[in-house]
């Protein structure tokens, strides 16, 4: 009896399983059409110049043909994408999907063509990731990851990112920052990587108070705003005021 | 027992008596105003110091201990804080246990006789000269060549004449680009939409001529000096012309109908270079473009220097285009 | 007890007659006469901080593998004066609570000048007899950024390291003989031979220092023979008559608490606030760079004025007569100490006033001196502020761009407004007093 039962539940699930998946791509391409087809195209192909969409926003975006899952899941879990204005910078913001919509979304643009799939970075060096990080990303995103300006672009800071989005972005690369392919960057290399950005969130800070990890600014207003300022006030203590 | 005891009385006395009486002078006017006592304020003092005195041992005992976490933290404390206890007591004796006196006093005057009595001094001393001018004046003249002579040394401190290294780099014909860890870059290993810091096979890597930055571009977006990049590959100076800093920094389009250009970002004051235009300035205070190195593939399909750079590297001079770069 | 004692000292040195003049010296008492001693007195901490730092750094730019107490640098190629940095600060008990306290002096220290010289630029106390005073004291302001440069320098990371680079590029670019003095200071092109780490340490630690004591021992040997300045508060002050507290009883507490008081707030800043940490910034490479690379804060007017000049070289045919970074890095500092050097002169000249001053003037008493202070010193401060405008585009989306063109303008326009509108507002105040 309990055999029957079984049989008959895995029979049921084998049959449902299409209608779920099928459903769950219907999801996605519902919820593609409704948020990034204006600009990306009704099957991902690109809308390569501006044209006037609803509410008079113009979509214009590259194709998705092949970005794969990977892409699909840095922009939608970081909030990157949707983006209101194709001249915008994507920036990290509150995500609007929720997480069954982001999977089904993702499932969707992945099936858009054959790309890579979301990465599961492991544990690496950060004593080999420093030294990785210095050549390849701290001329942009800082030596502890604090963000900064390139020409044209803010550069995030990476305090907020996942190991994961780390991991997708180095090969993504969102926006005007450079992608590293597997050949610029093993696996390895990218774990070690991912070790040192999750490092530089909470580095040795055995200095006391580290005022941001940015250096001589935050310094420059520790010397003004506190130390002159209490001096100047010792000094009034000290010393007598003038009464004219 | 009896010693100790009067041990103790003595300690009780010290710090709780009210100090030797003064000793009997000859009636002689006060000079510092006298003021009235303020126990309070005494007492204040007194238990500042004895605050002080805990701070102050407190960082002994943490240091030597060295076993705290925040050991710096709480080091500083313990000193800062002794040091803040000690200048709040001297803040209230200043206050309430000096006299603060507001006395009066001439201001110094300039002296016009003994200025004039030195000008005669040196006047009458030069008496027996009868060409006092000459004299001076080749006498100056000697002390100064000794103090010209005294200097001339300090040229050693470099090559002061001989700027003709500052065209040097160590990049030439043939010349392998490899990686940080050495290994010869090939032609495939490059690819669009990222960067990467190349150096000559077998050089100094702390040479401002040294580090290159390598990008590759589609051919056709190429405008100048086609013939230094293969297959698009472009090769730079690292070291930007208008003050030394490392161009770190690369920007891709994700999408070219409304992004940027790629550009090589300078992170010091954001000077921009083209690469796909011989490095020419884009944005920010470079006066020049940055040199470029010509590239060719071998027979092995790695990357080499064709040449040396199209201009000398590093920051401006006054000879910078008055030469070209040499190997 | 203190009778031996003096008697002891009177017979040996003769000391007893200046020693009774110095214990009754005049202090007239105003709060900002005391910003020159919170300056003295960080200098005093310097002095003594900076020794014990000696005991432990190594002044070598040789390089070598670490593998010392920060892991996260284990394997990575840094010199070996980087090194003894991290020795410091990791290994040495107490090791970064006096280098973090020394840094924290030295960015206090300058701080403390800069708020000094404005008052005594503000209430004319550079006027005769002190015009010579105030020129050593200029002098130590000058050495002072001097020593701080190459004091942070010394740690060569990869932040100071930038820095170094930049200073280069500056000395090549004066006119005619940049290279040629570039190369003698770093025995050759950047980043220089062997020899030019331990020229910075001796430098840093004994020529610098030696230097700004000289001048601060003459400094103060006239600020005494001269007597100090003063307000006029009262019938008693006057241009003959100096009235103050005596050294002793008076004054003594006051300054040896003010001392205590520095003491105290750059030891809690030593060890509650981290400054500098190397091990963060890593060690300089000439190849590597990092975003957001700044000088300290002394030094934040310059970069300014390097990111404001607009890009070009200065050419005659081949001859580049004026590398770009000369008119913001070099240039312009000079204008700024130009003028202040000058001040004294250019103010007797243009007001016809000879004469000796001891009394002070409040600012809005001399309202042109004032306004064109004030002008001076927005102009200063707004190049200053310019070279913060990548991390304002960070923080708030300003396009940065934009922000140097609008700088480019303001620094010009903004400093005329200020120069009205002070002239305005002291003669405002003055007229409001003279009606009541």
């Amino acid at each position: 009896m309990r055999a029957v039962v079984t049989l008959a539940t895995a029979v049921a699930v084998l049959l449902l399983l299409p209608a779920a998946a099928a459903a769950k791509d219907r999801r996605g391409a519902a919820l593609y059409a409704a948020n990034c087809a204006s600009c990306h195209g009704l099957n991902g192909q690109g809308v390569p110049s501006a044209t006037p969409g609803v509410n008079g926003v113009d979509g214009q975006g590259p194709p998705l043909r092949g970005v794969g899952a990977r892409a699909a899941d840095f922009y939608l879990r970081t909030g990157y994408m949707p983006l209101a204005n194709a001249h915008d910078q994507p920036s990290r913001k509150h995500v609007v999907f929720t997480e069954p919509e982001i999977r089904a979304l993702v499932r969707y643009v992945a099936s858009l063509g054959t790309g890579p799939p979301v990465p599961t970075p492991h544990p690496g060096s950060v004593s080999a990731g420093l030294r990785l990080f210095t050549d390849h990303c701290a001329g942009c995103h800082q030596a502890v990851a604090q963000g900064g300006y390139v020409t044209g672009a803010r550069v995030p800071p990476l305090t907020d990112a996942t190991d994961r989005q780390i991991a997708e972005a180095v090969r993504v690369g969102p926006y005007l920052m450079p992608r590293f392919s597997t050949k610029a960057i093993t696996p390895a290399q990218l774990n070690d990587i991912v070790a040192y950005v999750g490092y530089a969130r909470h580095p040795d800070d055995r200095g006391g108070w580290a005022i941001g990890h940015l250096g001589p600014w935050p310094e420059g207003a520790v010397t003004w705003l506190l130390a002159a300022a209490a001096l100047l006030g010792i000094c009034t203590l000290l010393g007598r005021r003038l009464r004219t | 027992m009896t010693k100790l005891r009067d041990w103790l009385i003595a300690a009780g006395v010290l710090l709780l008596g009210r100090g030797s009486p003064p000793a009997p002078r000859e009636s002689r006017p006060r000079i510092v105003a006298p003021g009235e006592p303020d126990r309070r304020a005494e007492n204040i003092v007194l238990f500042l110091f004895v605050l002080a005195t805990i701070a102050a041992a407190a960082f002994i005992a943490v240091y030597a201990l060295d076993r705290l976490s925040h050991q710096t933290q709480w080091l500083g404390l313990a000193i800062g804080g002794a040091f803040a206890l000690l200048a709040l007591a001297g803040t209230v004796i200043a206050h309430r246990l000096v006299v603060t006196e507001e006395l009066v006093e001439p201001y110094p005057e300039d002296s016009p006789d003994a200025q004039d009595e030195i000008v005669q001094i040196v006047e009458e001393s030069g008496s027996r000269f009868t060409r006092k001018r000459l004299v001076t004046v080749v006498g100056a003249g000697a002390l100064g060549t000794i103090g010209a002579a005294l200097l001339a040394p300090a040229a050693s401190l470099g090559p002061l004449l001989h700027t003709g290294e500052l065209y040097r780099t160590t990049w030439r014909r043939g010349r392998r680009l490899v990686d940080e860890g050495g290994t010869p870059f090939s032609a495939d290993a490059i690819e669009e939409g990222t960067f990467y810091t190349a150096y000559p096979e077998g050089a100094d890597r702390e040479l401002v001529g040294s580090p290159i930055v390598v990008v590759r571009l589609p051919p056709a977006e190429i405008r100048d000096r086609k013939d230094w990049a293969p297959r698009g590959i472009v090769a730079y100076s690292k070291i930007c012309t208008h003050a030394g800093c490392a161009v770190a920094l690369y920007r891709k389009p994700t999408f070219a109908a409304v992004q940027p250009r790629p550009a090589l970002v300078c992170p010091c004051h954001y000077s921009t270079f083209d690469p796909a235009a011989g490095g020419a300035v884009l944005f920010g205070p470079a006066g020049r473009p940055l040199p470029q190195l010509p590239l060719e593939i071998d027979r092995a399909g790695n990357l080499r220097a064709s040449g040396t750079f199209s201009g000398p590297v590093g920051p401006s001079w006054w000879g910078v285009r008055m030469g070209k770069a040499r190997s | 007890m203190i009778r031996r004692i003096v008697r002891f000292l009177d017979q040996r040195t003769g000391t007893a007659p200046l020693l009774k003049k110095s214990l009754r010296y005049l202090f007239p008492d105003h709060w900002s006469f005391l910003l020159g001693e919170v300056a003295l007195y960080c200098f005093v901490l310097l002095v003594l901080t900076g020794i014990y730092l000696t005991f432990f750094f190594d002044d070598s730019v040789a390089q070598m593998t670490y593998h010392g107490s920060y892991r996260p640098l284990d394997g990575s190629t840094v010199s070996h004066a980087y090194a003894s940095v991290l020795h410091i600060s990791f290994d040495v008990k107490a090791g970064l609570l006096i280098r973090q306290t020394h840094h924290w002096a030295a960015n206090v220290f300058v701080a403390a000048i800069v708020l000094h010289v404005l008052r005594v630029f503000f209430t004319g106390a550079f006027r005769k007899p002190r015009d010579l005073t105030y020129l050593l004291g200029l002098g130590m302001l000058m050495l002072a950024l001097l020593e701080g440069y190459a004091g942070y320098s010394l740690a060569d990371d990869l932040l100071s390291g930038m820095g170094l680079a930049i200073g280069y590029s500056v000395a090549m670019s004066i006119p005619f003989v940049g290279a040629n003095l570039a190369n003698l200071i770093w025995d050759g092109p950047f980043p220089g031979s062997s020899s030019f780490w331990p020229r910075l340490f001796i430098a840093h630690v004994l020529v610098l220092p030696v230097l700004i004591g000289g001048l601060l021992a003459a400094h103060l040997v006239l600020v005494a023979s001269r007597h100090h300045t003063q307000f006029k508060r009262s019938a008693r002050e006057s241009e003959r008559h100096v009235v103050g507290i005596p050294a002793f009883p008076g004054q003594a507490p006051r300054s040896i608490g003010l001392m205590f008081w520095v003491f105290a707030v750059l030891f809690l800043l030593g060890g509650l606030v981290q400054i500098n940490p190397v091990w963060l910034w890593g060690p300089y490479h000439v190849g590597d760079g990092t975003n957001g690379a700044q000088p300290d804060w002394y030094l934040g007017w310059l970069i300014g004025a390097l990111r404001l000049v607009p890009g070009f070289d200065l050419t005659i045919g081949h001859y580049t007569l004026v590398p770009n970074p000369f008119w913001g890095g070099a240039l312009f500092p000079g204008v700024v100490f130009g003028i202040l050097i000058l001040w004294p002169w250019l103010e007797r000249k243009v007001t016809g006033d000879d004469a000796f001053h001891n009394l002070l003037e409040r600012p809005r008493d001399n309202p042109w001196r004032t306004a064109i202070g004030v002008a001076i010193l927005t102009w200063v401060f707004l190049i200053f502020v310019s070279g913060s405008a990548d991390r304002v585009d960070v923080l708030f989306g300003i396009d940065y761009a934009t922000q140097i063109w609008v700088y480019r303008v303001a620094i010009w326009v903004v400093p005329l407004i200020a120069l009205f509108v002070t002239k305005r507002v002291c003669d405002e105040l003055v007229a409001g007093e003279r009606r009541r």
